[in-house]
């Protein structure tokens, strides 16, 4: 049955992208199109006094400049701004909405002409007087106004008493820096005019519908009158999954001008969207001297704006990993005069986790025992915090593995042991954890006489391989080869799809897809059954698949009838099915994808350098549905992890509530150099109660457990424990 | 971005003909700086003077047996040109140690030396930067200055010059050729770029209207015994905290002639004839190579977020000069330090 699910099957869209042959959302063309240039605020907080549009109006080309004082009207409750990631307290941001000032980089006008160039220029014409206001960006200086934020996780034991009376007990403050995703594609939007009031709305983003009832709702349109399209997303990761500014300037201008308008940011305007919030992670554990854990505390304090409150799980993951009696979870948010916070990769986890993680690995040091063991000896086979098993966890496994391929029985555990030449070797270890979501999703299968489908479904895929995967389950499920079918994806007309995001799109459309899949099936045995003198005359419709093309029954495969000839006699040229696909509540089991991950870092001491030099990346994550766009996935999270661990950081001065690395020159990402290495290993993991397929995803995953593996890898090199991200030689130098 | 005009200079005469008739008029090279920075507003030249397709490409021979190498010459031609890998491997090895392939392509020699600073406040047209904006304050004083120089520094300017090949083209004791509306001149590279002092808006000693046609190297390539270590915040395509450029004559163990020059610590590739003249006789030594170390970091100061880069030159100065020694430079490639 499973020609192509669980093989490494090439993405049906390579061909596409490396020919250029796809198109992204700032691709678009259309007749008359003009272009926009955002104009942004140098201040962190104030109003606007004056705002003096005329030089920039007579520059020759300019067709128009938007402001709050120059626009069509735009919603004005906050329920109308709420897309469906918003965060449940707040109220969001809305560009050009009136002479607030909330963060620096905010977009305040939109300059449009007949090109880009042109409207860059005007854009340096507009002129503006601030009345500033005191502001605060700074976290750290900040702490003390953080407040608590509901969490998920409840106290359990009496956490503090266990950490007074622990034998072993291991206190930190952990800090990761804020980060932006600086997904390779700039933010775009073509917001193509109908000539009647309607648009098309092609968009960078992870959620087209999601999109779609924004806009419907932030200017007043009737679902019919707006269409968004995204066919290919140039990376994302978490930053498309609410709507951006320039989808709202894009369309603001169309409906203004009823042309055509484009309007892509420029990267340093990115640096205006939403990011990784700083945070600083308190992690206490206490433990019996034979590693068992009494007590774990973990309170986050995170970075918001002042007008919405968005917090990811930083705290309560140990609740999954480790076994202990007692502990207490608290989120904190401290609200600064920034842009609101966005989801990015495994948020909450990449940070979390990395501060639980590189505790454990510091409680391990002060038990004297060796991580990986320190970590069985806790090890939990249920979810703490409602005390429920899992569908599946192969954890120990994933250390197994791990352990196994890295060569770990191999490490000398005092650090500074381990040398090459003038080099200290260091070996680390970490866990990663994430969930293994699913949401409702639609799918459409059209299959036609000549044995061709298509699968279409409003899912985006952002660079991740949906539309393989889509074409992979649909294949099998249709026993046609990949070649006979094709997928559109991330257009709001078509069926029913959440964001996507939380690594849930790929158990999710697969099982719409075997949905809508399924129906055809039995339309197709019903036709095959009433031809004349039928082979699978008396075979009951549970007894027959799809197989190469034909109908025919499971267990004898020698009787079955082509497609062609089905749909022949059943006199139907094409069969069209839809499925909502909405998974049974099950409340019963927790649902987790783990990771084992080790890291080799090489440290110069003498200056400082480290070369992350092998990673091994044990993943337990369910059914991969595509082992090489799987690979891929956490390939790409780890290479990720290495710039989480030493080289990512967004800095901002302070004193002018300013980012001062506002581009991919001076904020460091790891490029070819910084990676070497990087092995992934799929652990087995049959699960058939979390879904049909025993699908969990891929997205998040990889990264979680990175950045702590590799911390890790520093200390036993060097001895020196670094807590504040990203390790750069200067910390390691002090 | 403002709006230019263009001009495609015929010749260097031209070039200058045309610098001179517009005080807001800019050459440009490869664009690999300029474009940039106008992008950001930081440059707003009147008109663009395209120089890119003057006849300076040649690599040649000079009658005393140096090289002179035109001011166009592409920086990857320059890193793989034979000449310049056999003779002067030093400066081969400090091109490949900046930029990406990408950028070297397209970057020229006139270019890089006329490269600004990456100071982060000098490209945010909305914070105060004297170099930008003279006598508006300089905001990395009391910033964020981890990048910044800890050499010659001065009360208005803590900027760092960007450029790897011109640390090398200072320890090689290159000459810059320039023409100008009063003719042709020569000046050593050492002189080339200015210390900040309180006029930071200059980065270099060219006068106006003037233009670099070449670069002169010695005969001495210093090829046997060298090495250019440039210490970043990842393995490749980040710009220097510091880089150090190394090249000895030597005689068994002795050293003889010895040159220095480190980069990212100042507003200019800084080398003290101090520090190479107490190398010179003697042995070569980790410990006379932390001794002259001191001598050419003598005088640094940090500000809040740069003290490191004092240690960690003086630590990268003693290894570069034992890469030399050994003749084990430093490998542009292999990021392993050896
Ligand atoms: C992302 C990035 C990373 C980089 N990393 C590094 C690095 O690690 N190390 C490093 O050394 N460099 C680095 N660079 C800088 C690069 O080396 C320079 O941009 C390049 O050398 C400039 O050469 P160009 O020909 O493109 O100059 P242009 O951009 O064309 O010109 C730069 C300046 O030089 C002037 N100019 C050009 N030619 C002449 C001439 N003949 N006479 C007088 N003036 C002239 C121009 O008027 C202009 O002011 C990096 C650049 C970028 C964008
Ligand atoms: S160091 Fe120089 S370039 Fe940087 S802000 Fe100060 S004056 Fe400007």
């Amino acid at each position: 049955m499973n020609a192509y699910v669980g093989t490494p099957t090439s993405r049906i869209d390579g061909r596409a992208k490396v020919t250029g042959a796809a198109k992204y959302a700032g691709e678009f063309a259309a007749d008359g199109l003009l272009h926009g240039f955002v104009v942004e605020a140098t201040i962190a907080r104030g109003r606007i006094a004056r705002l003096d549009t005329s030089e920039a109006l007579k520059v020759k080309g300019v067709i128009d400049v938007l402001t709050h004082e120059h626009r069509p009207p735009l919603a004005d409750k906050d329920e109308a701004w709420k897309d469906e990631v918003a965060p449940e307290k707040g109220s969001p941001f809305r560009p050009l909405y009136d002479d607030r000032i909330k963060f620096n980089g905010q977009p305040i006008a939109l300059v449009v002409a007949e090109d880009w160039e042109t409207a860059r220029f005007a854009a340096t014409r507009v002129r503006v007087e601030y009345e500033q206001e005191a502001f605060a960006t700074d976290l750290e200086s900040e702490r003390g106004k953080a407040a608590e934020v509901d969490q998920p996780h409840k106290p359990r034991g009496d956490a503090a008493a266990a950490l007074t009376h622990a034998a072993i007990r291991h206190e930190a403050d952990y800090v990761l820096p804020s980060e932006h995703h600086n997904p390779m594609e700039l933010y775009a939007t073509t917001a193509v005019w109908d000539g009647n009031g309607g648009l098309t709305v092609y968009d960078k983003t992870q959620g087209v519908q999601n999109v779609q009832k924004f806009l419907c709702s932030v200017f007043g349109k009737k679902p019919d009158e707006i269409r968004v399209i995204s066919p290919y997303v140039g990376g994302a990761f978490g930053s498309g999954l609410r709507p951006q500014h320039q989808v709202v300037l894009a369309t603001l201008a169309a409906l203004a001008l009823k042309r055509s308008v484009r309007v892509v940011l420029t990267r340093q305007q990115m640096y205006g969207l939403g990011f990784r919030p700083l945070t600083i992670e308190r992690v206490a554990l206490g433990a019996k001297p034979d590693g068992t854990l009494d007590a774990v505390t973990h309170e986050a304090i995170a970075v918001t704006s002042r007008f919405e409150d968005f917090s990811r799980n930083d705290t309560g993951w140990a609740e999954q990993l480790y076994k202990s009696p007692n502990s207490r979870y608290s989120h904190k948010l401290v609200r600064l005069d920034v842009s609101t916070p966005s989801d990015m990769r495994a948020p909450g986890a990449a940070t979390g986790v990395c501060a639980l993680e590189c505790a454990m690995d510091e409680l391990a040091v002060a038990l004297k025992l060796d991580p990986v063991e320190l970590r069985l000896r806790c090890y939990s086979d249920r979810d703490q915090s409602e005390g429920l098993p899992y569908t599946s966890k192969q954890l120990r496994e994933c250390y197994a593995r791990g352990a196994e391929a890295f060569g770990w029985s191999r490490r000398s555990p005092a650090p500074r042991s381990m040398r090459d030449g003038k080099e200290l070797v260091g070996w680390g270890m970490a866990t990663g954890v994430w969930e293994a979501l699913q949401m409702p999703v639609a799918a459409r299968i059209v299959l036609t006489a000549n044995g061709h489908a298509e699968v279409s479904c409003a899912a985006s895929d952002i660079g991740t391989g949906t539309y393989t995967i889509v074409a992979q389950v649909a294949a099998d499920a249709l026993g046609l080869p990949i070649e006979n079918i094709s997928v559109r994806l991330a257009d709001s007309s078509l069926p029913q799809a959440p964001v996507e995001g939380g690594s849930w799109m790929a158990a999710s459309s697969a099982h719409a897809v075997l949905g809508a899949a399924e129906e055809i099936r039995r339309e197709l045995a019903r036709y095959a059954k009433a031809m004349p003198a039928s082979p699978l005359a008396g075979v009951d419709v549970p007894d027959i698949i799809l197989l190469d093309g034909a109908v025919a029954k499971a267990a004898d495969r020698s009787r079955s009838v082509s497609i062609a000839d089905a749909m022949r006699h059943g006199q139907v040229e094409r069969i069209e099915k839809e499925k909502l696909n909405e998974f049974p509540e099950d409340k019963s089991h927790a649902r987790n994808t783990h990771s084992a991950v080790f890291a080799e870092v090489k440290v110069d001491e003498e200056l400082g350098v480290i070369r992350v030099t092998r990673v091994v990346s044990a993943v337990a994550a369910g059914r991969i549905l595509n082992t090489k766009t799987g690979r891929s996935q956490i390939m790409g999270s780890v290479v990720w992890g290495i710039g989480m661990a030493l080289h990512e950081e967004t800095v901002t001065d302070h004193r002018f509530g300013r980012i001062m690395n506002a581009n991919i020159a001076e904020y460091h990402i790891p490029v070819n150099a910084d990676v070497r290495d990087i092995d992934v290993i799929f652990v087995d993991e049959p699960d058939d109660r979390i879904n049909q397929l025993g699908i969990k995803g891929l997205g998040e995953i990889g990264i979680v457990g990175v950045p702590a593996a590799i911390a890790n890898a520093v200390y036993h090199a060097t001895g020196k424990r670094i807590r504040r991200f990203p390790i750069t030689l200067d910390k390691l130098l002090e | 971005m403002n709006n230019f005009q263009y001009s495609r200079a015929s010749d260097v005469a031209d070039a200058i003909r045309l610098l001179a008739a517009d005080p807001g008029a800019k050459l440009i090279a490869g664009g690999t700086n300029l474009i940039d920075l106008m992008k950001e507003n930081v440059e707003r030249p009147s008109r663009l003077i395209d120089i890119s397709r003057l006849p300076l490409r040649e690599v040649e021979e000079t009658p005393d047996g140096g090289l002179r190498i035109g001011a166009l010459v592409p920086n990857s031609d320059l890193a793989y040109h034979p000449l310049i890998e056999q003779r002067y491997p030093l400066l081969a090895s400090a091109i490949l140690a900046g930029a990406s392939a990408q950028l070297r392509n397209m970057a020229s020699v006139g270019g890089n030396l006329m490269q600004r600073t990456r100071c982060s406040y000098f490209y945010d047209t909305t914070t105060p930067c004297n170099k930008r904006s003279p006598g508006t304050g300089c905001s990395a004083m009391d910033g964020l200055n981890r990048n910044h120089a800890i050499l010659g520094t001065s009360n208005s300017c803590i900027a760092t010059n960007p450029s790897d090949m011109s640390v090398a083209l200072a320890a090689l004791g290159a000459l810059v050729h320039i023409a100008g509306p009063s003719g042709l001149r020569t000046i050593a590279l050492t002189d080339f770029h200015r210390l900040p002092e309180d006029k930071p808006h200059l980065d270099t000693n060219l006068g106006s209207g003037e233009i670099i046609t070449a670069i002169e190297l010695p005969p001495h390539g210093f090829a046997r015994n060298y090495s250019y270590l440039k210490i970043r915040d990842r393995l490749s395509y980040a710009f220097a905290l510091v880089s150090v450029a190394a090249a000895l004559e030597l005689e068994g163990n002795a050293i003889g002639e010895a040159r220095l020059a480190l980069g990212g610590v100042a507003h200019k590739p800084w080398r003290s004839l101090g520090a190479e003249a107490a190398l010179r006789g003697q042995a070569a030594t980790p410990d006379h190579f932390g001794r002259a170390a001191d001598l050419l970091l003598q005088g640094a100061t940090a500000r809040s977020h740069n003290g490191f880069k004092i240690e960690l030159a003086r630590r990268a100065v003693v290894r570069t000069l034992m890469q030399a020694t050994s003749a084990t430079p430093q490998s542009q490639a292999h990021k392993k330090i050896a």
